[in-house]
Order: structure tokens, then C-alpha cells, then sequence
């Protein structure tokens, strides 16, 4: 049984489930992140040090450059891709980096996402209907 | 409802090839990601394709799209480079893998056959051909785009390199954000009491506003500059803003072509946000270093025009850059070529200093570049730069452009 639902706008990509890594920060593949190790390399990152890969990645907006767009599909095609983008507030360089990429993205919650979901949250995530579904909480990390 | 017409319909049905249809497939995803309801023409695309972006995938990608026939392939509209990941005349001398330097070349090779224009700049606004208020774009730079909407009054979003490519082959983009009126509006209201001299200062304000900047849909409208600021200042402003805020559009009333008045593009009652020399000099500071160790001097970020090339021509001029730091510049190949014409890159060369052409800094796989040289300590005038570094192992200060030329002479940091 599920935990909660929220709802966001209609994404783009496919369903997916994992464990959600969450922070109240924002996000850009180029200024923030170390692409060869899946880790957020940005200091001042509330994520520093952190492996994204395999995540349900949760930040608050698209932040930053246009590289995003070209560099999810790498990072995708490496194995060393998040397996979702969540955010309060893309910007059209996710929404065209997703398209590129095949990677599930959904934004724009009826509530600030960033802080309905916890990092360990497990989640299915259906970008066809804008759906969240929280099915576990505290999953230990892999 | 993301209606489209015949020829797109046709287009999307694979009519005219499968390049033309994957572009299609693109655009529809993103225009009903953000509730587009048609299509709109555009009439000229800034293309983004760096390899360090791109990586392997994206260039066999490009190598996929390149090797249609040629009916399908041609892009539909003029489309124009923004910089590469390496200068193929001067890579050695920033010591660059000849990896990237490989992969650069094969995706060159691949846009190309594409139809096109390899002007590996991201100040075509300056250089190549300014957009026209109203004017429909796909310009695939933050910096190209805020300058074209803001400045110039044309009419684009942020284009990444997919994107770009797809409006390249289709010559349509989707039509929401920036493309119309409603998005267009002053969203809040920046009253700036500061003093702004250098390029580095502009950045600051930049920075500083971008800051603030909560989504890509917020539009800054910028109160209180009393004098026109020039085409190199208003674009390290635009930049610096469109890095750290991740915004396509401001206004600068009495400036900007759509704020001949406040009231033209935000109501007159807003509350506005006061911005004064204490709030640049917090941002400064916020860059200050430890000590005073300085190992490399970049201006880039965006590229030089002529005049800023100029400028750091004569302030190098008969001088030395300490052995100790590395000094370099990045422009376009046009300017590049001028430069040499006019006798300024041989005072940069003579000084010591590295004039590249058709890269930026941050695009030439700067984490590599920086460990190969034992480069750590950066110092620039561009706010933009700074920004980018941060993430790329480097500990980044701001200076103007005097400041930078006198730090990289003595071997250290000097205010």
C-alpha cells in the first residue's frame, strides 16, 4: 500500500521505481556534478560527495548552462545516470536533456517536492500522468 | 493540443527521413512538457555541441544523423556553432588529451556534413548576425539567448544542443516561454544603486540578480542605470545573470528595446528589490581567497570581442606574465584572425599569454586541463566563469580585467 501520491504536470519518459536521493538544492549536470565518478562534486552542493547513479534524483530547479541537454544521454548510455529527475521547476534544457536521454522527468508538484520526499523514500514514478507514488519509506541504501 | 500542420505532420511521419523525424519527436516531447499549441518558424539556430557535453554518445549520435543521404540530413535553416572543446591550432600548449581532441574532430566532421556553419562562437550576436526584435531564434547558449531576447529583442528559450539541432532540421521550435507576450512581462523588480566600471562589475550585478532568480520563468526588469551601458558590458551582465539564475530574459528600463518605461513591462507599484555597491561587494568577497596563490589568469565566458582583445592587448603590452601562472584568452576564429591582422594577438603572445580561437574555457574539458597544468587557483573577469568553475575543482576569484593582467605579471593575486 501506498504512503502518499502527489501529483505534478504531465513529464516526460517512462515509468520507473527506485530510492529517491533529495535535497532542497537545485541542479545542472555541468556545474554540479563529477560525471566520471556519479558523484555531485559542486562544494557548496547540499549534495556534495553524494552518488547520484541509480537514484530517483529529487532537487528543487533547473539551475545553470545548456550542457545538461546533451550530457543526461551520456551519462545514461555510461550506466552512470540517475533513473529519474524529479524538480519543483524545470527549465526547457531538462525538459530537452529527458527527450534526449529517454530519462523520466516530472515537475512543477502540487507541493514543493523537496520536502515530501526524503532521500530513502522508494517511489514510482509515472510521467505520463505527472504521478508520485511514495511505496516505502527509510529503504536502506544500496 | 500541440497542433501541427501538414508539412509537419509529414515530417514526423517520416516523409522526409528519419533525421527530420526524430526532430519532430523531439519537439513535441518538450512543447507538451511546457503546453505549446503549435509550432513556430524560426529563421536562425546557435548550436551548442561541444564534445565534453556530447561525450562518445553524443558524438556517434551526430555520426548517426550525419550518415542519411543528404536531403535528409541538410539543415533547413542557417545554423551556426558555439564554441568547441579544443582550439585544433594551440591544444598542445594547454596540454589537451589528443583523446578530446579526436573526439572534437569527429564531431565536427559530423555537423558539418550537416550543412553546418562551424563558427564555434558564443558571440554570433556580436560577430556573425545580430537577431531582429521580434524575430523568431533557437540560440542554444544562455549567454547568445539573454543577449538576443534582452538586448536585441528577439525571441528565443534556451535551446540546448537536441533541441537546436531538431529546430535546425525541422526550422520550428515550439511556441511557449519566451515566444510569447505573456512570458515576455517583467516577473520582479530590481532597483540598483551601484557603481559599475569594470566588466567584472557587470558580472557581479549579474551574479547578485541571478541569485535571486527562483525558475527560468522569472524576468528581471533592472531600475536605476543611468547611462546606456556598452555591447561587452551588458553582455558580461547578461551572462553572469543567465549562469547563476539560469534566466533567458531581463529588461533594463530605458535600455532594453521592450522597457522604454517601467511600465511597459512590469506594473509601475511593484515593490522593488534594492541592489547597492554593498550587496556586489558581499559577492565579491565571497570570492576572496585564503592567500594570495594564483596559478592560472582566463579571460573567457563569454569570448572576446574585439574591443575587450584590444583592451587586454595594450594592458600586456611590453609586459611578462609571471612563469609560474599561465595566462589565457579566448575568442572567436573571426575575431581571432582580426586580432592577428590588427596586431593585437602578437602583444598577447609576446607577453606570454595564450590567444585561443573557438573555445571557451570551461568547455575544453577544464577538470583535465587543470590537472595536467596544476592549475588550481583561477582568477578571471567573468562572473560566469567563476560560477562554472566552482564545480570543476578549481578555487575561483573575481578581478577586473587590470587586476587579473597585474595578478598573472606578478605571480599572485594583487587587488
Amino acid at each position: 500500500m501506498s504512503l502518499r501520491l502527489v501529483k505534478g504536470h504531465p513529464g516526460i519518459g517512462d515509468d520507473v521505481e527506485g530510492v529517491v536521493l533529495a535535497a532542497a538544492d537545485n541542479f545542472s549536470a555541468r556545474y554540479d556534478l563529477d560525471r566520471i565518478n556519479g558523484v555531485f562534486s559542486r562544494p557548496s552542493h547540499a549534495l556534495y560527495g553524494q552518488s547520484y547513479v541509480g537514484r530517483i534524483l529529487v532537487l528543487n530547479a533547473a539551475k545553470g548552462g545548456v550542457a545538461t541537454a546533451w550530457m543526461l544521454r551520456e551519462m545514461q548510455a555510461r550506466g552512470l545516470g540517475p533513473s529519474a529527475l524529479l524538480l519543483n521547476f524545470a527549465n526547457p534544457i531538462m525538459a530537452q536533456g529527458a527527450a534526449f536521454a529517454g530519462l523520466p522527468l516530472i515537475d512543477r508538484f502540487e507541493a514543493d517536492i523537496t520536502a515530501v520526499l526524503k532521500s530513502g523514500d522508494r517511489v514510482r514514478v509515472s510521467p505520463s500522468t505527472g504521478d508520485v507514488l511514495i511505496l516505502d519509506r527509510d529503504v536502506v541504501e544500496p | 493540443m500541440l497542433k501541427l500542420d501538414d508539412h509537419e505532420q509529414a515530417m514526423l511521419a517520416g516523409a522526409e527521413g528519419r533525421a527530420r523525424q526524430w526532430a519532430m519527436q523531439q519537439l513535441i516531447q518538450v512543447g507538451r512538457f511546457f503546453d505549446a499549441k503549435e509550432l513556430v518558424k524560426v529563421s536562425q539556430v546557435h548550436l551548442m555541441a561541444d564534445t565534453e557535453a556530447l561525450g562518445e554518445e553524443g558524438v556517434r549520435f551526430l555520426e548517426g544523423i550525419a550518415a542519411y543521404p543528404e536531403a535528409e540530413r541538410r539543415v533547413r535553416v542557417p545554423t551556426v556553432t558555439d564554441p568547441r572543446g579544443a582550439d585544433f591550432t594551440a591544444y598542445r600548449r594547454i596540454k589537451q588529451k589528443e583523446e578530446f581532441v579526436e573526439l572534437e574532430k569527429r564531431a565536427a566532421d559530423a555537423l558539418r556534413a550537416l550543412g553546418i556553419l562551424m563558427t564555434d562562437t558564443c558571440i554570433n550576436y556580436q560577430t556573425i548576425l545580430p537577431p531582429v526584435k521580434g524575430e523568431h531564434l533557437a540560440f542554444g547558449d544562455t549567454g547568445s539567448t539573454i543577449y538576443a531576447n534582452s538586448v536585441l529583442g528577439a525571441r528565443t528559450n534556451f535551446e540546448g544542443g537536441p533541441s537546436a539541432l531538431s529546430a535546425a532540421l525541422t526550422g520550428r521550435v515550439p511556441r511557449y516561454g519566451f515566444h510569447l507576450d505573456e512570458h515576455r512581462r517583467g516577473t520582479t523588480r530590481f532597483a540598483v544603486e551601484a557603481w559599475l566600471a569594470d566588466y567584472s562589475d557587470w558580472g557581479a550585478l549579474g551574479a547578485v540578480i541571478g541569485r535571486r532568480m527562483r525558475s527560468y520563468f522569472e524576468v528581471p526588469v533592472i531600475e536605476g542605470i543611468a547611462s546606456a551601458p556598452t555591447s561587452d558590458q551588458i553582455k558580461h551582465f547578461g551572462a553572469a545573470l543567465a549562469s547563476y539564475g539560469s534566466t533567458p530574459l531581463f529588461h533594463m528600463v530605458g535600455v532594453t528595446p521592450e522597457a522604454g518605461r517601467l511600465s511597459d513591462v512590469i506594473d509601475d507599484r511593484a515593490p522593488a528589490i534594492s541592489i547597492t555597491d554593498a550587496d556586489i561587494s558581499a559577492y565579491r568577497a565571497s570570492l576572496t581567497p585564503a592567500d594570495d596563490t594564483l596559478h592560472v589568469v582566463v579571460f573567457a565566458a563569454p569570448q572576446l570581442s574585439l574591443i575587450e582583445l584590444q583592451q587586454l592587448g595594450a594592458l600586456l603590452d611590453g609586459r611578462k606574465v609571471h612563469p609560474s601562472v599561465s595566462l589565457i584568452a579566448t575568442t572567436s576564429p573571426e575575431i581571432k584572425s582580426a586580432a592577428d591582422r590588427l596586431d593585437i594577438t602578437r602583444k598577447i603572445d609576446g607577453a606570454g599569454g595564450i590567444l585561443l580561437q573557438g573555445v571557451c574555457f570551461y568547455q575544453m574539458h577544464a577538470r583535465e586541463i587543470g590537472e595536467a597544468n596544476g592549475w588550481r587557483r583561477l582568477m578571471s573577469n567573468s562572473a560566469k566563469l567563476v560560477n562554472i568553475l566552482g564545480g570543476y575543482n578549481y578555487e575561483t576569484v573575481l578581478g577586473s580585467m587590470e587586476a587579473c593582467v597585474e595578478s598573472a605579471v606578478a605571480g599572485r593575486i594583487v587587488a
